[in-house]
């Protein structure tokens, strides 16, 4: 029988544990494949986050680090100047790169560090059972929020991409998504550029990724991602906020 | 080139760093402290080396992680207020198991406290000051020459155990200047380090460096491997000065800028009829408890005072060793103050009674 698909080699046989219907699988493969296809595989270092991903350090098969919560672009700045000529890269939740690691990542970003993120959003607080986290949308009802997000009183939503996008040392910074082929496809395509623009040692990248959250969302797969298109699409419009006429 | 200069203590530490093989190096700015930054951000260009300055004390400890796991000799240094900023990046090294060195020029507290010297943060740095079972090795130098020395030994033993060495100094041997010899060249033992990251090169499984385990049974294993780790430290490489002890009727136990100035009164004490020894720990952990122990079941040692510039801090130490055998007498001085040597021979003669 001909083969048509395989598992890419950029993971290890290790199986997910995240639940039915998150995008964070998704999201690990395209990093995955991308390393594959760009063979940078065998000189990536990734740097793991604290929230649902913190073990994606048993997915990726390049040499990881753990870090603490929030320090994933401190860690990873340690990384690269050690070893300047290869790929860092962080994969960071919404509570860790936009709550406790807003200074880590704005700094890394002024920097100009060498490094890429790889930020997932979904707006919530996914490991420890679904707090408001900075990006939750307001009237989002989450556990910390339970009457839905009220602007006079836990304030507004951040826009990280925007935010950086201010910042000279930030190269190249797009939004993107992984609700439909379409987008996935888009969103792979930027994960590449990201890690070119890193190559090319031209400055600090983000790719930020919107993200389903369905056991959080208290919704099945599919009304999630419509959540996903309709209400945080709104508030996250997808595009490239920074290095958008780069050729990498 | 063997030489001998007149340098200051800050500055000699950063030297000493360089020549022990260290090239990366990330701080964040804290008086009393701060000429290591400044020295290490010319230096490192010469030797093809990087400084960050990071935006906090949190971020330099979590790149100091990072390029620690990337198998690098790499330091931190800062004073009290922004060590306690650092501890939460002690207990990842600790659990992930990597080599780092850290200073602390140690000023007064609590706080922001002030910027003069002492000896407050004791606890801090041999009890764990960060969550969890570990320890780190804190060296306590007690003169510009020891900051050389020991800094170029923290960083060979931060490599041999795989774990944070600390120097902990204070603002007295941070600013003073000092002659300091320099060794030709020195003695860098490189040790292989099979669990950096580097890349797989495609040619090995992916490693990885991390400080968290679910699995109960993998943590306890852990925990268990990192004391057994420290048992061998306290067996191998506990440091201790003793002078004068043999016939001792009181014996000083003091570290640092303490015993610098308590060594100036043993003469003193003498000429006035009084025998007093000193101890004076250069690991402040492993702690020289053996050496205490066997001070106070000497015959002749009569009673124990311990001198610090905090309110009793290794004094609890000392105690556990002495054990209740003779008393423990005790002069401290905080706020940035120290104590002079009419002071502490004043205490000599209340407890000689004469």
């Amino acid at each position: 029988m001909k083969k048509v698909f395989a598992r890419t080699r950029g993971l290890t046989d290790k199986p997910f544990h995240y639940c039915p219907g998150c995008t964070h699988g998704i999201i690990h493969r395209l990093i995955a494949e991308v390393m594959c296809e760009m063979d940078i595989l065998g000189e990536t270092i990734g740097v793991s986050p604290v929230g649902c991903t913190y073990n994606n350090y048993e997915y990726f098969a390049c040499d990881m680090v753990q870090a603490a919560h929030g320090r994933a672009p401190a860690v990873a700045t340690g990384i690269k100047r050690v070893h300047p000529d290869q790929p860092v890269f962080t994969y960071q939740g919404d509570g860790d790169l936009a709550a406790i690691g807003t200074a880590e990542i704005i700094h890394a970003a002024a920097r100009g560090e060498k490094i890429t993120a790889f930020f997932a959003n979904n707006a919530i607080y996914g490991m420890t059972s679904g707090q408001m986290a900075p990006t939750t949308l307001l009237g989002q009802v989450t556990t910390t929020s339970p009457f839905g997000r009220d602007a006079a009183v836990e304030g507004y939503p951040i826009n990280v991409s925007e935010m950086l996008a201010t910042i000279r040392g930030a190269v190249y910074i797009e939004r993107v998504a992984v609700n439909n082929f379409k987008e996935i496809s888009k969103a792979k395509k930027a994960i590449a550029k990201a890690f070119r623009v890193q190559q090319q040692k031209l400055g600090f990248s983000m790719v930020e990724i919107l993200s389903t959250c369905p056991t959080n969302w208290g919704k099945d797969p599919v009304a999630s991602l419509r959540w996903l298109e309709d209400e945080m699409m709104a508030q996250y419009p997808l595009g490239v906020f920074r290095g958008g006429d780069l050729e990498v | 080139m063997s030489s001998r200069v007149l340098m200051k203590g800050n500055e000699v530490i950063a030297e000493a760093a360089i020549r022990a093989g260290c090239r990366h190096y990330f701080g964040y700015p804290i008086t009393p402290q701060t000429e290591i930054m400044n020295y290490m951000a010319r230096r490192m260009k010469d030797v093809d080396g990087t400084m960050v300055q990071a935006e906090s004390e949190i971020a330099a400890i979590n790149m100091v992680y990072g390029a620690a796991a990337a198998g690098a000799r790499v330091m931190t240094t800062s004073s009290s207020p922004g060590i306690s900023l650092k501890q939460e990046g002690f207990s990842y090294i600790a659990g992930a198991e990597l080599p780092a060195v850290v200073v602390n020029i140690v000023r007064c507290g609590p706080g922001l406290g002030g910027i003069l010297p002492a000896q407050g943060d004791y606890f801090q740095a041999t009890k764990g000051g960060g969550h969890g079972d570990y320890k780190n090795i804190v060296l306590a130098p007690a003169s510009v020459q020891e900051l050389y020395e020991l800094t170029v030994e923290a960083f060979n033993l931060a490599d041999k155990y795989r774990m944070l060495v600390m120097i902990l100094g204070d603002g007295t041997l941070g600013q003073m200047m000092e002659p300091v010899s320099y060794r030709d060249a020195e003695q860098i033992e490189t040790v292989e380090k099979p669990w950096h990251v580097c890349g797989t090169k495609d040619k090995r499984q992916h490693r990885t460096v991390q400080s968290i385990y679910i699995d109960p049974d993998d943590l306890e294993a852990l925990n268990d491997k990192l004391q057994a780790k420290y048992r061998t430290v306290e067996k191998q490489d506990t440091m201790v000065e003793m002078i004068g002890c043999e016939d001792a009727e009181i014996i000083i136990t003091a570290f640092g800028t303490s015993s610098r100035i308590s060594r100036n009164v043993l003469r003193l004490a003498d000429d006035l009829g009084i025998k007093v020894g000193m101890i004076r720990p250069i690991t402040l952990w492993p702690f020289p408890s053996e050496a205490i122990m066997e001070a106070a079941a000497a015959d002749s040692v009569k009673s124990f005072l311990d001198i610090e510039l905090n309110a009793g801090q290794m004094l609890e130490d000392v105690r556990l060793a002495v054990n209740g055998r003779k008393p423990v007498h005790f002069l401290g001085r905080t706020g940035g103050n120290l104590p002079t040597q009419k002071e502490i021979i004043e205490k000599i003669r209340t407890i000689a009674g004469r």
